[in-house]
């Protein structure tokens, strides 16, 4: 964690951008991915490579493909152009956003995390080794006590953990969340992203997308913004830069040095009124 | 003395071979229905089981008329209808009740018409459309009762896909289940369901077989390994007891069904604010 002391404490302040170990694997490589849904391109000639250990974090604003890439990367869209190449055999999990889930679906905390070894052969039952398998993964993310609850009955934040703790369940060594953080408070939002730091540093490679600047994406140790287009790719202190900013929101952004880390400000042009008062 | 001779009033029609064969028929069709139910209401696909009923009548007409098995003719009919409402579900933006409402109908309409044109193929049309215990036979008993085993082996099996795939069908995809079969498997076991359900409940009213148990099950349970369990139940109880009253009130089989699982949904709906509050979500959802 970098911390500069001598600055008033803003608040929770965390840093995930340790050094990588340089024994680089890549996992997923896209090269010129593009993707069109059968209409204008939604994504055009990217380019990414994820490496086993990476936390990338990608961001852009709202219908710039953020999604998409993640699901082209994941492998369930599939390229209009381009390639998207994946190490053979590599297992991976998807987060997904807590708004698209059914919260009255009635299945418990183990239910919903056991679906998730469905592949092979494998009785209805959660058997005795599985039902170990799943308390294990859920008190590693601090979900002890709560197996036998409904999905509905657990906060924002233990409801993303249950997710990852379904997606760690299947042993894949990459997952994807689809804005992890969205609609969880600041708290949550501190806890989540520690959470991964914690499994990212057991090596588990993280991608993530977020709209979150500042609560999220500056923390991590690689950030891509995208417009349809990869912009700039990256650690903060390079990406996080005001022309950067402003190609892929398409508005001005001013970028703030607090407690040494980067905090990036919407810089909006004053409106008419004030102009003119 | 008053209660011997109602009791055995009570069991009178079992001694017809054609109500032993409409009850068995029944109570393995609502068991049936009410497993198979769970997958269909969680999907929001409440009334595909109404829609497809319809195009099997339409199937069923086709069968006569082409001089091919009615059953297989209806059958093989069902599921096309059933791959083409989820295939066309998958392409959005036509959502499933826009497509059931018209695959379905045309399905029906079809069958109507061909009805009208050259007659019933087999049975009359009322009996058809509402059920009729009479009508009733070895091969329908046969043929729910097969249809029962290979859904529950297919269930057993498939579990977890199933479950995945109803649940949150995208991650399951992502996971490496193909999803697109697994659809394919629940529709083939659903245009069975029908098929094998129709000579009891009749095309208007399977619709409440496959919905009526699973949301009691699912007002009951917040689990949905128990929540399958509980619909068995729930829809071999309503068959049983649907038919008995049919008898008894010498009405059409599968109105007193339904009207026994409507009175056991105002039942558990009533049972506690707990319930309620479940029925809520339920509806809320779907």
């Amino acid at each position: 964690m970098i911390q500069d002391q001598s600055t008033p404490n803003p608040g929770p302040t965390i840093d995930l951008r340790q050094p990588q170990g340089n024994a680089a694997e890549t996992l997923i490589e896209a090269a010129s991915l593009s993707v069109d849904y059968g209409g204008p391109e939604v994504l055009t000639d990217v380019d990414l490579t994820v490496e086993r250990g990476d936390l990338i974090g990608i961001v852009g604003p709202s219908g710039s493909g953020k999604s998409t890439l993640l699901r082209a990367l994941l492998g369930s869209i599939d390229p209009s152009r381009g390639r998207v190449d994946r190490t053979p055999g590599l297992s991976v999990g998807l987060v997904p956003q807590v708004e698209n889930i059914d919260w009255d679906f009635p299945v418990t905390v183990t239910e919903c995390v056991g679906m998730a070894r469905a592949l092979g052969w494998r009785s209805p039952w959660i058997n005795k080794k599985e039902r170990a398998a799943i308390t294990d993964v859920l008190e590693r993310l601090g979900l002890e006590g709560l197996a036998q609850r409904h999905i509905r009955d657990l906060s924002g934040g233990q409801q993303q953990r249950m997710f990852l703790a379904r997606a760690l369940y299947t042993n894949a060594s990459v997952i994807f969340l689809d804005e992890p953080t969205s609609g969880l408070d600041v708290k949550t939002r501190h806890d989540v992203l520690h959470l991964l730091d914690d499994l990212n540093n057991d090596g588990l490679t993280v991608v993530l997308t977020t709209h979150d600047l500042n609560g999220i994406a500056a923390h991590l140790p690689t950030i891509v913004c995208l417009n349809q287009r990869v912009v700039a790719a990256g650690n903060p202190d390079e990406v996080l830069v005001p022309h950067v900013l402003e190609q892929t929101y398409g508005s001005p952004m001013e970028i703030l040095e607090h407690g040494g880390m980067r905090v990036v400000v919407d810089s909006p042009r004053p409106v008419k009124a004030a102009e003119s008062a | 003395m008053t209660f011997a001779i109602t009791w055995a009033e009570v069991f009178k029609p079992f001694e017809f071979e054609f109500f032993r064969n409409g009850l068995l028929v029944a109570t393995i069709a609502g068991s049936l229905c009410g497993v198979i139910g769970c997958y269909v209401v969680l999907r929001n696909m409440s009334y595909i089981g109404h829609g497809l009923a319809h195009a099997v009548f339409g199937g069923y007409a086709a069968a006569g008329l082409l001089g091919i098995n009615l059953f297989l003719g209806a059958g093989i009919w069902g599921v096309i209808t059933a791959l083409g409402v989820t295939s066309i579900v998958r392409r959005r933006p036509i959502g499933s009740d826009a497509a059931i409402g018209v695959i379905t109908t045309a399905s029906f309409a079809l069958g109507l018409a061909l009805v009208q044109l050259y007659g019933s193929p087999g049975r009359n049309a009322d009996a058809l459309l509402f059920g009729n215990v009479l009508g009733v036979n070895g091969t329908d008993v046969w043929l729910i009762v097969v249809v029962a085993i290979v859904s529950a082996a297919a269930i057993f099996v498939f579990y977890r896909p199933l479950l995945f795939t109803t649940f949150d069908a995208e991650v399951a995809e992502a996971t490496g289940v193909r999803t697109a079969w697994v659809d394919a498997v629940l529709m083939v076991l659903l245009s069975a369901t029908v098929l094998a359900t129709m000579s009891v409940m009749g095309v208007t009213l399977i619709a409440a077989n496959l919905v009526i148990p699973a949301v009691v099950a699912r007002m009951l349970t917040d689990s949905f390994g128990r929540m399958l369990g509980l619909a068995a139940v729930i829809g071999a109880v309503c068959g049983f007891g649907g038919m008995i009253a049919s008898y008894h009130l010498d009405v059409a089989s599968g109105p007193t069904i339904v009207l026994v699982a409507s009175l056991l949904f105002v039942l558990a709906f009533g049972a506690s604010g707990r319930l309620r509050q479940r029925a809520g979500a339920v509806g809320h959802a779907h």
